[in-house]
């Protein structure tokens, strides 16, 4: 799989750390209650395909991109940065 | 009809002319008190206990393909019990015990092996963590013993134990690990559950959950309605989808998880083995394939196919272990879908929706889960409360904090 970066071109898999789904952008406000926590951290809507998740360019440019694509055939239709900065994931240190 | 080694010879002797089908083919009723949405291993298997344990055969388990086709047969067969957590230990601790005793139970040769697991260590943190891992075992009433590298010398000497980037130090020896015929799972629990009069509906896709006043009712299938009192979703790898058709959205991502086989070779590989400086794992299967695999594919698929990343990491990992496998040619590889979880547990439980249960959420461990799965579904079915062995896999647990993390990664859906 290879995802075309707006900043770089189309890039190998392996350059990008995937984040997931891009619900990850719309952060619950502090005071929000505990079920909008529950459902931004763990509730997924998970579809078999098109979703738009979220990686970032670990070994490329360093951006945060938002991709459009297909679970179930793995197409990739649409590569674009995120607006908002997103901070940092924790890291596993073992990863493909 | 009872299979024996005297049936197999009388049959021989009679022209294999009295064999009669493994389980029925029944027309579905308009309504039945228990579905079990889903004909894999923990569908059947908990169809199976619900008459055994609890004398319920009102059942009807729907499957949208036939039994046996869908991730029961996707998976690398290993079975074993070598967690540490509280809430996995006990369950696994319950699954291998039934594993023990499951081919005489459902008078079906299910070709469990236990060959024994080793898991390699490569640094003195890492044989810490093992020993406490080991303890841990211990702990629960399991076996594990922690070896050297000369112990395990004497039982894979095929290893690489010249290497410098990763060296052998030791490994864990868990003696009643193993593999089993998967398919072979799936077959005897569908069989014995039919025994005991559970209709198995083959071909009949669940396509809607109908819901009253937060109660359910029954189900849509592409072979008509069917009401119940209670249904249990048993999808795991489609469980968003199907949980979706109640109006849930679940603490699940889902991934591809690959898998290789080689062309069948002489015994050579006697127990399964996996390498602990990069996801490998590893045992030979009785027509004389190395059936191996490694890591999720690290982003959410349902491709049933990976891609050539992992396929990369996998061979390096083996080559590295075990350079002798660099002759074997691989047959054929093929990714089965993966409920994630955030913490990598899995989930048993009751739903928003009164009379709906939820059995999801098995990551990369479901296959051994199979029995003790089935088991404490059925228990929670029948008797309304949580069998004490899986009381902690339960759908809130994410919102509460009382997550299982085994990896001791975080809770976090990209991490597991």
């Amino acid at each position: 799989m290879r995802l075309t970066c707006p900043h770089c071109g189309p890039r190998d898999r392996r350059e990008f750390y995937y984040a997931g789904a891009d619900v990850l952008l719309n952060r619950p406000a502090a005071d929000a209650p505990p079920e909008a926590w529950d459902a931004y951290l763990h509730l997924r809507d998970n579809p078999a395909g098109l979703t738009r998740d979220l990686w970032y360019h670990e070994t490329g440019c360093g951006a945060w991109l938002a991709v459009t694509r297909d679970t179930v055939t793995h197409r990739i239709d649409r590569v674009e940065p995120v607006a908002a900065p997103v901070p940092a994931p924790a890291r596993k240190g073992r990863r493909a | 009809m009872r299979y024996s080694g005297w049936k197999v010879f009388a049959e021989g002797l009679r022209g294999n002319r009295g064999w009669t089908r493994a389980w029925a083919d029944p027309a579905p009723r308009d309504s039945y008190d228990t579905l079990i949405i889903g004909g894999g291993g923990h569908g059947l298997a908990a169809a199976y206990y619900l008459a055994r344990n609890h004398g319920i055969t009102d059942v009807a388990v729907l499957e949208k393909g036939l039994i046996g086709q869908g991730n029961v047969g996707r998976n690398t067969t290993i079975v074993r019990a070598n967690y540490g957590l509280p809430g996995n230990s006990e369950f696994y601790s319950h699954s291998l015990k039934l594993w023990e005793g499951l081919e005489s139970e459902l008078n079906y040769n299910v070709m469990h092996s236990q060959r024994g697991l080793i898991n390699l260590f490569h640094s003195d943190g890492q044989r810490d963590a093992f020993a406490r891992r080991g303890n841990m075992m211990i702990n629960q009433g399991d076996d594990a013993v922690l070896l050297d590298r000369e112990g395990v010398r004497r039982l894979l000497p095929y290893l690489d134990y010249e290497q410098t980037r990763f060296p052998i130090y030791g490994g864990l020896y868990h003696p009643r690990g193993g593999t089993a015929r998967h398919d072979a799972v799936a077959w005897g629990y569908a069989r014995a559950a039919s025994a005991r009069g559970i209709h198995l509906l083959q071909n009949c896709e669940v396509t809607g959950i109908d819901v009253q006043a937060g109660r359910v009712t029954g189900v849509q299938t592409t072979r008509g309605a069917i009401r119940a009192k209670r249904v249990a979703i048993v999808v795991a790898g489609r469980s968003s989808q199907v949980a979706a058709m109640a109006g849930l959205r679940l603490p699940i991502e889902s991934h591809v998880l690959q898998a290789f086989v080689t062309e069948g070779l002489k015994p050579v590989i006697d127990h399964v083995v996996s390498f602990g400086m990069g996801h490998f794992y590893i045992s030979q299967s009785d027509k004389g394939g190395l059936v191996f695999g490694g890591d999720i594919d690290f982003y959410a698929s349902y491709a049933a196919r990976g891609n050539l990343p992992m396929v990369e990491h996998v061979m390096e990992a083996g080559m590295t272990l075990m350079p002798m496998i660099g002759r074997a040619r691989v047959l054929r590889s093929w990714g089965g879908i993966m409920d994630m979880t955030p913490d990598g547990s899995p989930i048993i439980d009751r739903t928003p929706v009164e009379g709906l249960y939820l059995d999801a959420g098995w990551n990369y461990g479901g296959f051994k889960a199979v029995p003790a799965s089935g088991w404490c579904l059925a228990h929670l079915m029948a008797t309304g409360q949580s069998h004490p062995v899986a009381a902690r896999f339960r759908l809130d647990r994410f919102a509460t904090g009382a997550v299982i993390d085994e990896e001791g990664t975080g809770s976090q859906h990209n991490l597991h």
